[in-house]
């Protein structure tokens, strides 16, 4: 998969890719490893708060009411950025957000930018628009440094590097920083990083970020991270340029209290992250003198219109369902298609895509309701999942699957329809099936669409007789 | 090209109208105010333990996230502090603009941080600040622009920071220590919880990337 561009107007369905990424085996490997030690951290710091589900009850109020009430706090964030010194732009789409920070970039007088890890410049791209512009991106935190110089995709939210193992990422620094003599030790790999970024650090002139929080009240921004790199890039450039969906407003700045604990405990198992950090518009004599603030659409109104839908919007990004899924766990999250993957992926990216694409993705799940355990802001995933499945079979209106349901549903209300399909279904199966040593007769494939079925696992013939025919003969013979 | 992007007011009525459009109509501000006051905050925004044992449950909680911490009493900063520098190695050191001059020993060299520049921060031994609060339960010290703290570039560039935490700033719990920075919100403000860290490579938490390496912490004052 590396290399490929996770955009989901042109990445294969998610069950062609997943068979792929299911025979890799390095890659499961170390993405079990990942997720393994990352749950085990979650639930040892969530069960130190005898609060979490009231706090998690609060995380939601608070999300729902930001949605329910999202043009006042944008507008109430933009008057209050604004008069900090801070300059707001709004985007309708990825385009237009993309032509921005182009243009931003050009008009601080850079043509390199240091980039603070950021989920949203990844849904549109960012850096392929920066480079076609003439502009170098440096990524800078570790993971993503890691698949910047490996011409990678992001496969987590949180952990984007985490499908890579310690080999692997040495040979990538050995080959990419030109160190031949490179050690193997996690420590090797972060300082060769350290002294590899710590001159652009010092040097570049303009960053780039996204945002966790944007704060209505204040007008202020928080970024959650762990290296100090984010600290790096929104402080020391001249010109920082802030771009953030429209969905990551927060009301007050009270409301921080909540997240700031909902969101490290649920993301990387920490009580708190190494760093936050929160400013608002601009200050002299510290940090960047010129910030812009990019608000953009890109089709989160359309989910904002989906009333049921809509809780996806409450996500704040800590991709604890993502380590919390079976499927995710398989499969690696390249097989999404998206810079989105795992369970909130399947119901982000399809709506991003105004259900045009990515149709197959809220099927990619056993609905089996983990990730809606572990949600901090209890996101009912399985339940949009569903809605959306719902949404794909309108959309495609009638198919072969669908003929069968309808034709299925006929069968089942009639019971001279019923036992005549059991007979039917017996004469049709019988070239199929082959017996075991028990002498039970499995079919182990089955013609056209049936055969997804049989992919997997086997089927068990029919019996020879119904229950109905044993009743009915019982009591003919009395016994 | 520039004013036409600062101009673009089609895209904000667009997606404001959008939005609108979507939930069915504009939200007023008293509704808003009315609705955010009615989400249920039912968890703890109060301390629940003694002063000694939050004291105990900070120092604790940055042990735990690989900070040295050494507890004195208010006069004993400037000997606590020429002791951890020397343990360290350190003699030129940056301090902000208001730092007490009680707390900085003699025999180290300390230049007061009056705009320089991050090439000139990368140079230094390492910088000692003073803090704002300091929440307990998640080992965490805030640090925000003002007299003795300054600005966040120079507690970030150098390779060792070296903080002094009263008692009477220390909070038990996020929300307490939200409370207390809700008048100085617009501040530029720095949470860190120990040092920079990473756990990109195989979820093996390793020290020190891009921020300071080392950190130490005077806890500092009576009960």
């Amino acid at each position: 998969m590396s290399g490929a561009v996770l955009d989901p107007t042109t990445s294969p369905a998610f069950p062609m890719a997943a068979k792929a990424a299911m025979g890799d085996t390095q890659l499961r490997k170390n993405v079990r490893h990942a997720t393994e030690v990352i749950q085990a951290k979650r639930a040892r710091v969530v069960d130190e708060m005898p609060d979490w589900q009231q706090l998690r009850e609060a995380g939601k109020q608070i999300r729902q009411h930001t949605m329910e009430n999202l043009d006042f706090y944008l507008e109430e964030f933009e008057r209050n950025c604004t008069r900090s010194g801070g300059v707001v732009h709004w985007a309708r789409d990825a385009a237009e957000a993309r032509q921005i920070v182009t243009a931003l970039v050009k008009a601080s007088g850079s043509d390199e930018v240091i980039k603070i890890k950021s989920m949203t410049t990844e849904e549109i791209h960012l850096n392929d628009a920066l480079e076609a512009a003439g502009i170098r991106a440096y990524e800078t935190d570790l993971a993503e440094l890691i698949i910047q110089l490996g011409r990678d995709q992001p496969s987590h939210i949180v952990v984007p590097a985490l499908h890579k193992n310690r080999q692997q990422i040495r040979e990538i620094f050995q080959r990419e920083m030109n160190l031949p003599e490179l050690g193997e030790k996690p420590e090797d790999l972060a300082d060769a990083a350290r002294r590899f970024l710590r001159e652009k650090f010092l040097r570049v002139k303009t960053g780039v970020s996204g945002a966790n929080f944007l704060i209505a009240e204040t007008g202020g921004v928080c970024i959650v991270e762990s290296e100090g790199n984010g600290r790096m890039c929104l402080t020391l450039p001249e010109t920082l340029i802030t771009i953030a969906g429209i969905d990551k407003v927060l009301p007050r700045y009270q409301d921080l209290e909540v997240v700031l604990q909902l969101l490290p405990r649920s993301a990387t198992g920490e009580r708190m992250n190494p760093y936050n950090s929160i400013w608002t518009g601009v200050r002299a004599g510290d940090g960047p003198q010129t910030f812009h603030v990019v608000l953009m659409d890109n089709a989160r109104t359309e989910i904002l219109a989906d009333e049921e839908g809509r809780q996806t919007l409450n996500c704040i990004r800590c991709g604890a369902c993502q380590n919390a899924c079976p499927v995710y766990r398989q499969t690696g999250g390249h097989a999404y298609g998206s810079v989105y993957a795992g369970p909130i992926g399947a119901i982000l990216t399809p709506q991003l895509q105004e259900m045009h694409h990515a149709q197959s993705l809220p099927y990619a799940s056993s609905l089996c309701g983990a990730c809606y355990e572990v949600c901090p802001v209890k996101i009912n995933i399985p339940e949009v999942l569903i809605h959306l499945r719902n949404k794909v079979v309108k959309q495609n209106g009638l198919n072969a699957e669908s003929l069968a349901m309808k034709t299925m549903g006929m069968i089942f209300r009639s019971e001279a329809r019923f036992r005549a399909a059991q007979r039917l279904g017996r004469m049709a199966e019988a070239p199929l099936v082959r017996k075991d040593g028990q002498g039970e007769g499995w079919i182990g494939w089955l013609p056209g669409i049936l055969g997804g079925w049989t992919q997997v696992r086997d089927l068990q013939a029919m019996p020879k007789e119904t229950f109905r025919e044993w009743w009915e003969s019982r009591g003919k013979n009395g016994n | 090209m520039a004013t036409e992007i600062v101009t673009n007011s089609a895209a904000r009525a667009e997606v404001l109208r959008r939005i609108c459009a979507a939930k069915g109509g504009a939200s007023d501000e008293a509704g808003v105010r009315a609705a955010w006051a009615g989400v249920e905050r039912g968890y703890r925004r109060k301390a629940s333990l003694e002063r000694q044992a939050v004291i105990e449950l900070l120092e604790d909680r940055l042990r735990d996230y690989d900070a040295h911490v050494v507890r004195v009493g208010r006069g004993g900063i400037a000997v606590a502090v020429g002791e951890m520098l020397a343990k360290r190695g350190k003699r030129r050191m940056v301090v902000p603009v208001g730092i007490e001059a009680e707390l900085l020993p003699a025999g180290f060299e300390f230049v007061v941080d009056e705009g320089l520049s991050a090439s000139e921060l990368d140079g230094f031994d390492g910088v000692m600040t003073g803090s704002t609060v300091a929440i307990a339960e998640t080992g965490t010290v805030v640090l925000q622009n003002v007299a003795g703290q300054g600005k966040r570039a120079a507690t970030l560039v150098p390779d060792y920071h070296l903080c002094v935490v009263r008692v009477e700033d220390v909070v038990e719990t996020v929300p307490e220590a939200m409370d207390r920075l809700a008048s100085t919100a617009e501040l530029p403000t720095t949470f860190f919880s120990g040092p920079s860290a990473t756990a990109d490579i195989e979820m093996t938490r390793i020290k020190g990337v891009h921020g300071p390496r080392f950190l130490d912490v005077v806890l500092t004052g009576e009960l």
